[in-house]
């Protein structure tokens, strides 16, 4: 049970902290799952690249997270808390935006989040690529991904699939 | 004949929760590979015509300002704007709905076949080639942010106390925001 609450507790912050996107929290939600839920690295790099297979909002990959530490329960209550609490901050001051309108601080705000959470993207960026860039091959997949997707309009669902394929043909050849 | 015009607008602009729930769902459901804003944008402004160009304009600047997953918070925003409180539950869990439960079967086998060496092979190269995605839509999302320094000091100032310092997350924000809302406080140019 106390596994449960610290649990929600983790995400519920990690929801109320993710100014500009879920991913602007990935590095702190790496560090946490090392140090307190004893997911590794490398685990959490695993189930954060195959929950970008998935269709919908990115983030939906802490189910994962939440099954692994806790089973269907914990997913239920990684869902909620990483979900419900930046929704309800959202749901509401929708609504206060509708009674005063457009005000030069929101601009200003808006202004002033983009460049921390690009800041806290490439924490991510850095953070994801410790875990899975570890071999010359490894970082020529992740170049070749970059600049596909820099490059060309192509599908990235396709790109990883294709990633993934390699690394098994790869290992098909190396037995 | 004008009352019939109005009768539709109006029709146009209230689905039922059913239809709310039902387009959010295939949204949540076709959106591999991201873009879900865009897909969230032909289905409100363009398709159903729920919103106007200007009221989305406005609740996607109150979803990117506002924490949590911009893609969320629209549907947050758009669900109450058709059917209140109720429309902001049916439309997020219409969008979340279809990719936790494949990404909830990922997870079991995930569970079930981690020390496979063969599965280790596979997520390698996937999880290498997320990373240059991750890589490439951050760039993407910089955009000109890369280029004016006042933005780049703060981009590189977050990165230091994030990844170097190995500050928590909330005092990397209670450092940054003032001081960067200071920068950026209005009147002040880009």
């Amino acid at each position: 049970m106390s596994l449960l609450i610290h649990l929600a507790w983790t995400f519920a912050l990690l929801s109320v902290l993710a100014v500009g996107g879920g991913t602007a929290v990935l590095p702190e939600m790496q560090t946490i799952l090392a140090h307190q839920f004893g997911i590794d690295h490398t685990q959490f790099v695993h189930i954060y690249s195959v929950g970008q297979l998935a269709p919908g909002p990115n983030m939906l990959m802490v189910l994962v997270i939440g099954y692994q530490i806790a089973g269907l329960i914990g997913a239920g209550v990684v869902l909620l808390s990483f979900f419900l609490p930046s929704s309800l901050m959202c749901f509401y001051m929708g609504r206060l935006w509708n009674r005063f309108g457009e005000n030069p601080w929101r601009r200003s705000i808006q202004n002033a989040l983009e460049p921390i959470s690009i800041g806290l993207m490439s924490s991510g960026v850095y953070a994801v690529a410790k875990a899975s860039v570890v071999s010359g091959i490894t970082l020529a997949l992740a170049l070749v991904t970059l600049y596909l997707i820099l490059r060309t309009k192509i599908n990235p669902v396709l790109v990883i699939l294709g990633s993934g394929g390699f690394g098994a043909l790869l290992m098909a050849y190396l037995k | 004949m004008s009352s019939q015009i109005q009768d539709d607008v109006q029709l146009a602009k209230s689905p039922s929760l059913g239809d709310l729930f039902i387009q959010f769902l295939i949204i949540g459901a076709v959106s591999f590979g991201g873009g879900i804003i865009a897909y969230e944008r032909i289905l409100l402004v363009e398709k159903r015509k729920w919103l106007s160009e200007d009221e989305f304009m406005a609740y996607l600047a109150i979803s990117q300002t506002m924490p949590g997953l911009n893609s969320v918070n629209l549907a947050v925003l758009a669900g109450d704007h058709l059917r209140g409180a109720l429309g902001a539950i049916t439309a997020t869990l219409g969008l979340i709905f279809p990719g936790s439960l494949l990404v909830l079967g990922f997870g079991m086998i995930y569970a079930s076949a981690s020390d496979h060496p063969s599965i280790n092979f596979i997520l390698a190269g996937i999880a290498a080639a997320a990373t240059g995605l991750l890589a490439a839509i951050t760039y993407k999302i910089g955009d000109t942010h890369w280029r004016h320094v006042k933005s780049l000091a703060i981009i590189v100032c977050t990165f230091i106390l994030m990844s170097i310092f190995k500050l928590a997350l909330p005092y990397v924000i209670l450092i940054m925001a003032p001081i960067s809302i200071y920068l950026y406080r209005p009147g002040q140019t880009q």
